[in-house]
Protein backbone atom coordinates (compact mmCIF):
# COMPACT_ATOMS: atom_id res chain seq x y z
CA UNK A 1 0.00 0.00 0.00
CA UNK A 2 1.86 3.20 -1.05
CA UNK A 3 0.95 6.23 0.83
CA UNK A 4 -1.16 8.10 -0.89
CA UNK A 5 -3.55 4.73 -0.55
CA UNK A 6 -2.65 4.99 3.48
CA UNK A 7 -2.96 8.59 3.44
CA UNK A 8 -6.65 8.21 1.63
CA UNK A 9 -7.97 5.78 3.76
CA UNK A 10 -6.73 7.51 7.02
CA UNK A 11 -8.55 10.80 6.10
CA UNK A 12 -11.79 8.76 4.91
CA UNK A 13 -12.60 7.11 7.49
CA UNK A 14 -11.48 9.85 9.77
CA UNK A 15 -14.29 11.73 7.75
CA UNK A 16 -16.96 9.84 8.24
CA UNK A 17 -16.49 9.01 11.95
CA UNK A 18 -16.21 12.81 12.87
CA UNK A 19 -19.58 12.97 10.46
CA UNK A 20 -21.23 10.50 12.24
CA UNK A 21 -19.84 11.73 15.75
CA UNK A 22 -21.16 15.26 14.38
CA UNK A 23 -25.29 14.50 14.07
CA UNK A 24 -24.78 12.07 17.37
CA UNK A 25 -23.61 14.76 20.02
CA UNK A 26 -26.39 16.10 22.36
CA UNK A 27 -24.53 19.62 22.64
CA UNK A 28 -23.62 21.87 19.70
CA UNK A 29 -20.06 22.64 20.84
CA UNK A 30 -18.76 19.01 20.50
CA UNK A 31 -20.71 18.87 17.50
CA UNK A 32 -19.14 21.80 15.56
CA UNK A 33 -15.65 20.94 17.51
CA UNK A 34 -16.08 17.21 15.16
CA UNK A 35 -17.17 19.22 12.31
CA UNK A 36 -13.68 21.36 12.69
CA UNK A 37 -12.00 17.87 12.53
CA UNK A 38 -14.24 16.64 9.75
CA UNK A 39 -13.16 19.56 7.54
CA UNK A 40 -9.17 19.39 8.28
CA UNK A 41 -10.28 15.73 6.88
CA UNK A 42 -11.58 16.86 3.49
CA UNK A 43 -8.48 19.34 3.55
CA UNK A 44 -6.49 15.98 3.96
CA UNK A 45 -8.63 14.26 0.96
CA UNK A 46 -7.99 17.06 -1.33
CA UNK A 47 -4.75 17.46 -0.86
CA UNK A 48 -4.59 13.64 -2.12
CA UNK A 49 -6.07 14.97 -5.10
CA UNK A 50 -3.39 17.34 -5.78
CA UNK A 51 -5.79 20.20 -5.35
CA UNK A 52 -3.93 22.67 -2.80
CA UNK A 53 -5.38 25.89 -3.12
CA UNK A 54 -8.62 24.21 -2.21
CA UNK A 55 -7.00 22.26 0.54
CA UNK A 56 -5.63 25.74 2.16
CA UNK A 57 -8.90 27.44 1.36
CA UNK A 58 -10.85 24.39 3.24
CA UNK A 59 -9.04 25.31 6.32
CA UNK A 60 -9.24 28.98 6.26
CA UNK A 61 -13.23 29.85 5.03
CA UNK A 62 -14.53 26.88 6.86
CA UNK A 63 -12.41 25.78 9.66
CA UNK A 64 -11.19 28.95 9.71
CA UNK A 65 -14.05 31.71 9.02
CA UNK A 66 -17.64 30.02 9.29
CA UNK A 67 -17.14 27.78 12.43
CA UNK A 68 -15.67 30.41 14.31
CA UNK A 69 -18.96 32.24 12.97
CA UNK A 70 -21.04 29.08 14.16
CA UNK A 71 -19.03 28.47 18.04
CA UNK A 72 -19.37 32.36 18.21
CA UNK A 73 -23.47 31.91 17.79
CA UNK A 74 -23.45 28.87 19.84
CA UNK A 75 -21.81 30.26 22.97
CA UNK A 76 -24.07 33.47 22.73
CA UNK A 77 -27.63 31.39 22.49
CA UNK A 78 -25.93 29.07 25.05
CA UNK A 79 -28.28 26.34 24.22
CA UNK A 80 -29.58 24.12 26.90
CA UNK A 81 -28.90 20.12 25.79
CA UNK A 82 -31.68 18.59 23.63
CA UNK A 83 -34.82 17.70 25.56
CA UNK A 84 -36.12 14.07 23.35
CA UNK A 85 -39.54 13.61 23.64
CA UNK A 86 -38.95 9.39 23.30
CA UNK A 87 -42.06 8.36 21.53
CA UNK A 88 -41.48 11.49 18.81
CA UNK A 89 -38.21 11.21 18.27
CA UNK A 90 -37.95 7.66 17.42
CA UNK A 91 -40.42 7.55 14.78
CA UNK A 92 -38.56 10.53 13.15
CA UNK A 93 -35.28 8.55 13.39
CA UNK A 94 -36.56 5.57 11.81
CA UNK A 95 -38.09 7.05 8.67
CA UNK A 96 -34.82 9.65 8.30
CA UNK A 97 -33.03 6.45 8.32
CA UNK A 98 -35.21 4.56 5.40
CA UNK A 99 -35.88 7.19 3.38
CA UNK A 100 -31.71 8.34 3.31
CA UNK A 101 -31.16 4.11 2.87
CA UNK A 102 -33.19 4.44 -0.27
CA UNK A 103 -31.16 7.56 -1.33
CA UNK A 104 -27.71 5.72 -0.27
CA UNK A 105 -28.90 2.98 -2.64
CA UNK A 106 -30.23 4.73 -5.24
CA UNK A 107 -26.40 6.50 -5.32
CA UNK A 108 -25.05 2.82 -5.35
CA UNK A 109 -27.15 1.32 -7.97
CA UNK A 110 -26.02 4.90 -10.10
CA UNK A 111 -22.47 4.85 -8.96
CA UNK A 112 -22.25 0.80 -9.99
CA UNK A 113 -24.17 0.94 -13.17
CA UNK A 114 -21.76 4.28 -14.29
CA UNK A 115 -19.10 1.99 -13.71
CA UNK A 116 -17.17 1.10 -16.76
CA UNK A 117 -17.35 5.24 -17.96
CA UNK A 118 -15.34 6.43 -15.28
CA UNK A 119 -12.84 3.67 -14.43
CA UNK A 120 -10.91 4.00 -17.44
CA UNK A 121 -10.62 7.79 -16.11
CA UNK A 122 -7.11 8.36 -15.05
CA UNK A 123 -5.65 12.14 -14.40
CA UNK A 124 -4.16 14.33 -16.63
CA UNK A 125 -2.36 16.73 -15.26
CA UNK A 126 -0.81 17.08 -11.52
CA UNK A 127 -0.81 21.26 -11.86
CA UNK A 128 -4.79 21.58 -12.53
CA UNK A 129 -5.19 22.59 -8.73
CA UNK A 130 -2.51 24.35 -8.28
CA UNK A 131 -2.55 28.51 -7.55
CA UNK A 132 -1.20 29.58 -10.44
CA UNK A 133 -3.82 27.50 -12.69
CA UNK A 134 -6.95 28.27 -10.72
CA UNK A 135 -5.90 31.85 -10.34
CA UNK A 136 -5.43 32.24 -13.72
CA UNK A 137 -8.73 30.52 -14.31
CA UNK A 138 -10.54 33.25 -11.74
CA UNK A 139 -9.03 36.73 -13.42
CA UNK A 140 -9.64 35.57 -17.10
CA UNK A 141 -12.83 32.90 -17.90
CA UNK A 142 -14.40 33.58 -14.45
CA UNK A 143 -14.16 36.96 -14.25
CA UNK A 144 -17.46 37.70 -14.22
CA UNK A 145 -18.41 35.43 -11.72
CA UNK A 146 -16.00 36.03 -9.52
CA UNK A 147 -16.65 39.83 -9.24
CA UNK A 148 -21.04 38.91 -9.07
CA UNK A 149 -19.84 36.32 -5.82
CA UNK A 150 -18.54 39.83 -4.35
CA UNK A 151 -21.45 41.41 -4.57
CA UNK A 152 -23.34 38.37 -3.14
CA UNK A 153 -20.81 38.49 -0.08
CA UNK A 154 -21.80 42.30 0.13
CA UNK A 155 -25.48 41.90 0.07
CA UNK A 156 -25.11 38.92 2.63
CA UNK A 157 -23.13 40.85 5.17
CA UNK A 158 -25.91 43.78 4.77
CA UNK A 159 -28.76 41.37 5.33
CA UNK A 160 -26.69 39.85 7.92
CA UNK A 161 -26.72 42.63 10.11
CA UNK A 162 -29.80 43.87 9.10
CA UNK A 163 -31.17 40.73 10.60
CA UNK A 164 -29.12 40.55 13.85
CA UNK A 165 -29.46 43.79 14.96
CA UNK A 166 -31.26 45.13 17.88
CA UNK A 167 -33.81 46.91 17.31
CA UNK A 168 -32.98 50.93 18.45
CA UNK A 169 -36.52 51.91 19.57
CA UNK A 170 -38.24 50.40 22.71
CA UNK B 1 0.52 9.63 -7.11
CA UNK B 2 -2.96 9.61 -8.09
CA UNK B 3 -2.95 6.74 -9.94
CA UNK B 4 -3.24 4.06 -6.85
CA UNK B 5 -6.79 5.75 -6.07
CA UNK B 6 -9.56 4.99 -7.77
CA UNK B 7 -12.34 7.89 -8.57
CA UNK B 8 -14.86 5.51 -7.35
CA UNK B 9 -13.70 5.54 -3.77
CA UNK B 10 -14.11 9.68 -3.51
CA UNK B 11 -17.34 9.04 -5.19
CA UNK B 12 -18.43 6.70 -2.58
CA UNK B 13 -17.44 8.51 0.30
CA UNK B 14 -19.02 11.60 -0.60
CA UNK B 15 -22.25 9.62 -1.06
CA UNK B 16 -21.71 8.43 2.48
CA UNK B 17 -20.91 11.81 3.69
CA UNK B 18 -24.13 12.80 1.97
CA UNK B 19 -26.71 10.37 3.01
CA UNK B 20 -25.22 11.09 7.18
CA UNK B 21 -25.65 14.62 6.68
CA UNK B 22 -29.33 13.99 5.49
CA UNK B 23 -30.07 11.97 8.48
CA UNK B 24 -28.27 14.23 10.69
CA UNK B 25 -30.66 17.35 8.89
CA UNK B 26 -33.94 14.55 9.56
CA UNK B 27 -33.34 13.69 12.75
CA UNK B 28 -32.00 16.97 14.82
CA UNK B 29 -33.75 19.60 15.41
CA UNK B 30 -31.46 22.23 16.83
CA UNK B 31 -31.08 24.76 14.40
CA UNK B 32 -27.31 25.46 14.83
CA UNK B 33 -26.30 21.82 14.34
CA UNK B 34 -29.29 21.54 11.07
CA UNK B 35 -27.25 24.27 10.03
CA UNK B 36 -23.64 22.36 10.35
CA UNK B 37 -25.35 18.88 8.52
CA UNK B 38 -26.50 21.65 5.69
CA UNK B 39 -22.42 22.20 5.41
CA UNK B 40 -21.79 18.96 5.89
CA UNK B 41 -23.98 17.55 2.80
CA UNK B 42 -22.30 20.77 0.75
CA UNK B 43 -18.58 19.61 1.09
CA UNK B 44 -19.52 16.42 0.09
CA UNK B 45 -20.57 17.84 -2.82
CA UNK B 46 -17.52 19.39 -3.45
CA UNK B 47 -15.65 16.63 -2.50
CA UNK B 48 -16.65 14.96 -5.85
CA UNK B 49 -16.51 18.70 -7.77
CA UNK B 50 -12.29 18.45 -6.82
CA UNK B 51 -12.29 14.58 -7.24
CA UNK B 52 -13.89 14.66 -10.99
CA UNK B 53 -11.84 17.75 -12.09
CA UNK B 54 -8.30 16.16 -10.62
CA UNK B 55 -9.16 13.05 -12.80
CA UNK B 56 -10.28 15.21 -15.93
CA UNK B 57 -7.69 17.53 -15.45
CA UNK B 58 -10.22 20.37 -16.08
CA UNK B 59 -9.96 23.37 -13.91
CA UNK B 60 -13.89 23.86 -13.84
CA UNK B 61 -14.44 21.61 -10.95
CA UNK B 62 -12.17 22.99 -8.82
CA UNK B 63 -13.61 27.18 -9.63
CA UNK B 64 -16.83 25.63 -8.82
CA UNK B 65 -16.02 24.42 -5.56
CA UNK B 66 -14.36 27.97 -5.13
CA UNK B 67 -17.84 29.54 -5.73
CA UNK B 68 -19.41 26.79 -3.61
CA UNK B 69 -17.36 28.19 -0.55
CA UNK B 70 -18.19 31.78 -1.33
CA UNK B 71 -21.93 31.01 -1.24
CA UNK B 72 -21.68 29.06 2.22
CA UNK B 73 -19.67 31.43 3.32
CA UNK B 74 -22.50 34.10 2.65
CA UNK B 75 -25.60 31.11 3.71
CA UNK B 76 -23.58 30.99 7.04
CA UNK B 77 -23.74 34.79 7.91
CA UNK B 78 -27.70 34.79 6.73
CA UNK B 79 -28.46 31.84 8.31
CA UNK B 80 -27.06 32.72 11.75
CA UNK B 81 -28.17 35.85 11.86
CA UNK B 82 -31.93 34.47 11.33
CA UNK B 83 -31.19 31.93 14.02
CA UNK B 84 -30.08 35.11 16.44
CA UNK B 85 -33.16 36.58 15.17
CA UNK B 86 -35.41 33.80 16.06
CA UNK B 87 -33.95 33.52 19.44
CA UNK B 88 -34.57 37.13 20.39
CA UNK B 89 -38.21 36.69 19.50
CA UNK B 90 -38.88 32.96 20.61
CA UNK B 91 -36.03 32.65 23.40
CA UNK B 92 -35.32 29.03 21.51
CA UNK B 93 -33.33 27.60 18.68
CA UNK B 94 -35.19 24.19 18.67
CA UNK B 95 -37.55 24.23 15.07
CA UNK B 96 -40.23 22.14 16.46
CA UNK B 97 -41.09 25.37 18.86
CA UNK B 98 -41.05 27.58 15.82
CA UNK B 99 -44.48 26.93 14.84
CA UNK B 100 -46.35 30.18 14.17
CA UNK B 101 -47.16 29.56 10.52
CA UNK B 102 -48.31 25.59 10.93
CA UNK B 103 -51.53 24.60 9.81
Amino acid sequence: MSLATGAFFVFAVGAIATAILMITRKNAIPAALCLITHFFCLSGLYLTLQAQLLAALQVLVYAGAIMVLVVFVIMLLNPETEVHSPKHSQVRTILAIVFVGVLGLQLLAFLLGQQSSYTALLPKSAVVGSVEELGRALYTDYLFPFEAVSLLLLTAVVGALTLAKRKLLN
Amino acid sequence: MLQSIPLEYYLVLSGTIFCIGAVGVLTRRNAIIMFMCIELMLNSVNLTLVAFSSFLGDSAGQIFVFFTMTVAAAEAAVGLAIVLAIFRNKQTVYVDEVNLMRW
